[in-house]
């Protein structure tokens, strides 16, 4: 797009409501990607907005991914700075991985929108404003002492005013709604109008509005016309030249949905405890943002999902260990501040040997931190935040689409380890949404969980089960050895309610084999090390790195979790443009891969981008003693590719 | 007629497990361990159909000396642990073993919530009054004056009764027993495993080496019968060596009445066990020997079922729940699990 459209800056608008007769012919213009941003006060309703476009454009065939981004306060005082609420869509006719870095159009709803929002709009880009929004207050709420549509600060920008709070209302004017009532129409206005900018269908939003408030029809009503009001005025007003049109992507053959981490996560879960035929018990305290997850399974309950809203984090955790113990698949769901509480109760599954999940949604910390933004920063935590020598398996998904996978993957290492295990997943991903390829039944992974049906020794002397020879020496009698381990060293899982395998476990040390309560130092030790060996063994059913990239490259970039697709991107980017670059993404990190040495000595320089200040960094350098280099970002937001590319550069400079 | 299905017949001796017991020798925990075996070998029920669960504390080792299932967790916490392997397993008998420690100081939080929630399980709080474990620092439920290593010169906060808190955090089963009493004790066990629902029952347990004879006035024959009041449902609160005094209520206060003297027995409070109003359960709960004693008439400390009634568990509750989600949805099947209401299908 050439910047002298942007001569439109300044352009005034009628004040008519779509009174046109004559038809305006638009120029059209077809592009690859398109990213916009919905921001507004958090009552404006800008998350409804920005998931309507999302929902539009995946059905239209786009590739999606989506950035929402709120403020901790539910309502923080209207037109504040602090009130400012978010939603970032990318959608593109070819694969995309992240919710994009620079805004081709941005629609803000108030001052505080423009001041927080404008600086990642790109040059030239599109701004749509509602000018009904910008008097004094308005202006002081935002601490701007001039208004920005008067002072010439938006001269790089096609800025598009629209008296948006008064269409809408003369829009709805015949529905007899209040002033209120009338005013929170105005979110379906700027869709309607942000609809026409990109060429897309209205029916998807208009086939909601009727659904959601079918009880009220004046609100289906006066939604519907605020959404057609926005949409023709688009079509009518020739402040917008151009359309912009994106194409399908190409995206292999299916039946597709959009999808968030959080939902992903839900499914994953449901679908693994349906595959082992167990009941799913989840525990959880309400914490951003990890409660989409405990709302989504509460929703599930004809699967047979038991929910428990706990009275607190120890009891959530508490629930969902008793519910292993009881032969459930238990799992608890929180953020950092809540796996603080569960710490002591993880070293509990730890050493009784019990099945967990523990979902870390992870957000800005320490302590409260920052509730509702991202960041990467409670690894360490997870692989070391205990008392003792405490190993505790970890999995991270890596993008919206791989919290499914990976909860599913968690709850295959918990069952089949005998073991406590975290799912890393952030609040990027968490509340990130893209398309979803509904997986076929038939090749969901297998999961194969057995429980002791029956004693599994003819009694026992002593410790040294390795060597097998203990066991003959037996007193003959048929018995149940709670710690008598197979070949992984997991132990076996006795339900409660089977006869003859009534056993007694606790937090005590134990003796290994009968689970005894045992102090001899010999004894601990062997434990200590045995449990840690039990952690390790997961590699052995893990798949390897793939190095994807320049095999031979000098520079090898390293991420986990979360930061996927901006590392990703960055990295075709920087690629495409002749640079050398490989690329590895752990998704499990504790244990790392079989082959993680093997590949981190293959390169010479080592880049690893986390939004921590460097906590993978610190763990590879510490186990495998290689070159790894940080890129630390700790601003509660996701990286922006070009940061990324920015840091290749100079490492290959 | 169907063939008699024999019940499995259990002696005491059958719940014995072959570790060896590491408690004091003379501790109350000796007494509860062995009408606890005699309780549950009375009720028919098989071995592996029983749990205990537990948390910190001398009390908290009680399940490894019991031949069922049995989890020895983490301090304060074994409500949430036994509320989660009900969930899970709702076919288990599921007893709580606490101390004043672990379930009234750092685990009063579970308990409450355990006890509102209504989940069917026992919870057994053996009140020694005493920190056992750590050696000898004074509990929440240590009396006012109570000289121990952290309260030199005497305890100065206020005590917790525990059969309060647990009325007030509507428990549809709340009891009083005492370790020496074993008759008793093994009738208040029974009559808690047969509730459905959450029970709770708090067991005077005496802690031979740091709280030595705290309830001697309950436990003495020679002065026990006039410091309790043996509640039975649906009789007078009569007590006394001569069984000569009551309980009566005037106004909204109970007092203590001598019977032909102040009143006749029919004047007397009527102990109702099944009444859904807890108020009255609550004022018993309220009478305390320590802080009593001096008064001219002293209220007796009552032992016995306080309350006892039936309401719906949260298991039942649970499983309603999610019977409706499927009457009106049906049983979730995998293949719809997946389905959205807007999916989209790409061809080739």
């Amino acid at each position: 797009m050439s910047s002298e459209q942007g001569s439109l800056a300044g352009a005034t608008i009628p004040g008519a409501n779509g009174s046109s007769n004559g038809h305006h012919s638009h120029k059209r213009e077809t592009v690859d990607a398109v990213t916009i941003r919905f921001a507004g006060d958090s009552g404006d309703g800008m998350q409804l907005a920005g998931t309507q476009f999302t929902n539009t454009s995946a059905l239209a065939g786009n590739d999606i991914a989506t950035f929402p981004d709120f403020p901790a306060e539910i309502r923080a005082p209207a037109g504040t700075l602090a009130g400012v609420s978010g939603f970032q869509v990318h959608f593109s006719a070819s694969d995309i991985h992240t919710p994009g870095d620079d805004l081709d159009a941005l629609i803000v709803m108030n001052p505080a929108a423009l001041k927080t929002n404008l600086k990642d709009l790109r040059a030239g880009g599109i701004l749509i404003v509602n000018t009904d929004n910008f008097g004094v207050s308005d202006l002081d709420k935002a601490r701007y002492k001039i208004s920005p549509l008067e002072d010439g600060s938006l001269k790089g920008y096609r800025v598009v005013r629209v008296p948006v709070a008064k269409l809408t209302r003369e829009s709805v004017a015949e529905y007899k709604l209040s002033p209120k009532e009338a005013d929170r129409c105005k979110n379906f206005f700027a869709l309607g109008l942000v609809y026409w900018l990109y060429e897309r269908s209205t029916e998807v939003t208009l086939k909601w509005i009727r659904e959601k408030f079918a009880k009220n029809p004046q609100y289906v009503n006066a939604n519907t016309a605020a959404l057609k009001a926005g949409y023709n005025y688009g079509e009518t007003v020739e402040l917008l030249p151009v359309q912009y049109q994106v194409a399908k992507a190409k995206i292999s053959p299916g039946t597709y949905r959009k999808i968030t981490g959080n939902e992903a996560a839900v499914l994953g879960l449901v679908a693994a405890a349906h595959i082992a035929k167990k009941t799913l018990v989840y525990g959880s305290y309400p914490i951003t943002p990890a409660s989409g997850i405990l709302e989504g399974l509460a929703e599930l309950r004809r699967f047979g999902v038991k929910t428990f809203q706990a009275e607190d984090e120890i009891a959530a955790i508490g629930v969902a260990i008793g519910a292993s113990y009881g032969g459930a698949i238990g799992i608890t769901g929180t953020s950092g501040p809540g796996v603080c509480l569960k710490s002591e109760a993880i070293n509990l599954a730890v050493m009784t040997e019990l099945p967990l999940v523990i979902v870390n949604v992870q957000r800005g910390g320490p302590s409260t931190g920052l509730p509702t933004k991202t960041e990467q920063s409670d690894l360490l935590q997870a692989m070391f935040g205990r008392n003792g020598d405490s190993p505790v398996a970890i999995v991270a998904p890596q993008s919206p689409v791989d919290c499914f996978d990976m909860a599913m993957e968690a709850v295959r290492i918990a069952t089949q380890f005998m073991c406590p295990i975290f799912y890393l997943s952030d609040g990027y991903i968490a509340n990130g949404s893209e398309p979803w390829k509904l997986p076929e039944i038939a090749k969901l992974p297998k999961l194969d969980v057995k429980n002791a049906t029956e004693p599994n020794s003819n009694g026992w002397g002593g410790p040294g089960h390795e060597t097998g020879d203990e066991e003959a020496k037996g007193a003959g009698k048929a018995t149940f050895l709670p710690y008598k381990r197979d070949e992984f060293l997991a132990r076996p899982w006795a339900i409660p309610g089977t006869p003859g395998l009534e056993h007694r476990i606790g937090g005590i040390e134990k003796q290994d084999v009968t689970g005894n309560i045992n102090y001899e130092p010999a004894n601990h030790e062997h434990m200590t090390h045995t449990r840690a060996k039990k952690i390790e063994n997961i590699a052995l059913t893990i798949p390897d790195l793939e190095v994807t990239g320049d095999q031979d490259a000098e520079l090898l970039l390293v991420g986990w979790g979360g930061t996927y697709g901006s590392i990703t991107t960055a990295v075709d980017r920087v690629r495409k443009r002749g640079l050398k670059v490989a690329q590895v993404h752990f998704r499990y990190l504790n244990p790392m891969p079989k082959n993680t040495e093997a590949v981190l000595k293959r390169f010479k320089k080592i880049l690893v981008p986390e939004l921590n200040s460097g906590q993978l960094t610190w763990l590879l350098r510490a186990k495998y003693l290689a070159p790894c280099q940080a890129m630390s970002k700790v601003q509660g937001k996701p990286f922006l590719v070009s940061e990324i590319e920015a840091a290749i550069e100079k490492m290959l400079k | 007629m169907a063939a008699s299905v024999s019940l499995p017949t259990l002696k005491p001796d059958d719940f014995k497990t072959d570790q060896e017991v590491r408690w004091c020798p003379g501790c109350g925990d000796y007494s509860i361990l062995a009408q606890m075996k005699k309780a549950l070998a009375s009720l028919g029920l098989p071995r592996e159909k029983i749990a205990f669960v537990s948390g910190i504390g001398c009390s908290s080792r009680f399940p490894y000396y019991m031949n069922t299932y049995g989890f020895h967790t983490i301090h304060g916490r074994a409500p949430t642990f036994a509320t989660g392997l009900r969930l899970a397993n709702p076919e288990l008998q599921v007893w709580v073993v606490t101390g004043d420690g672990d379930g009234l100081s750092i685990g009063g939080n579970h308990l409450v919530h355990a006890l509102r929630r209504n989940v069917d399980i026992k919870v057994l709080l053996f009140n020694n009054e005493i920190y056992g474990l750590t050696k000898g620092q004074y509990s929440p439920a240590s009396r006012l004056g109570t000289s121990s290593k952290t309260s030199p010169g005497g305890s100065f906060e206020t005590p917790v009764k525990p059969l309060s808190l647990a009325l007030a955090a509507e428990a549809t089963f709340v009891a009083r027993t005492i370790d020496l009493d074993v008759q008793h004790m093994v009738g208040i066990l029974q009559k808690a495993a047969a509730h459905k629902g959450s029970a709770f029952v708090e067991i005077y347990q005496n802690c031979k080496i740091f709280n030595d004879g705290v309830f001697e006035y309950a436990t003495d024959k020679s002065v026990k019968s006039d410091n309790l009041l043996y509640l039975e449902h649906g009789k007078p609160m009569i007590f006394g060596k001569d069984k000569n005094r009551g309980i009566r209520l005037n106004g909204i206060k109970p007092e203590v009445v001598e019977i032909g003297k102040d009143c006749q027995i029919d004047d007397l409070l009527t102990h109702d066990e099944s009444n859904e109003d807890a108020t009255l359960a609550y004022l018993l709960s309220r009478f305390a020997h320590d802080t009593d004693k001096d008064a001219v008439k002293p209220f007796p400390e009552p032992v016995g079922v306080y309350r006892n009634v039936r309401k719906p568990t949260y298991e039942e509750m649970l499983d309603g729940r999610i019977g409706d989600a499927i009457a009106k949805k049906g049983k979730g099947k995998i293949e719809d699990l997946f389905k959205a209401e807007d999916v989209w299908t790409v061809t080739e």
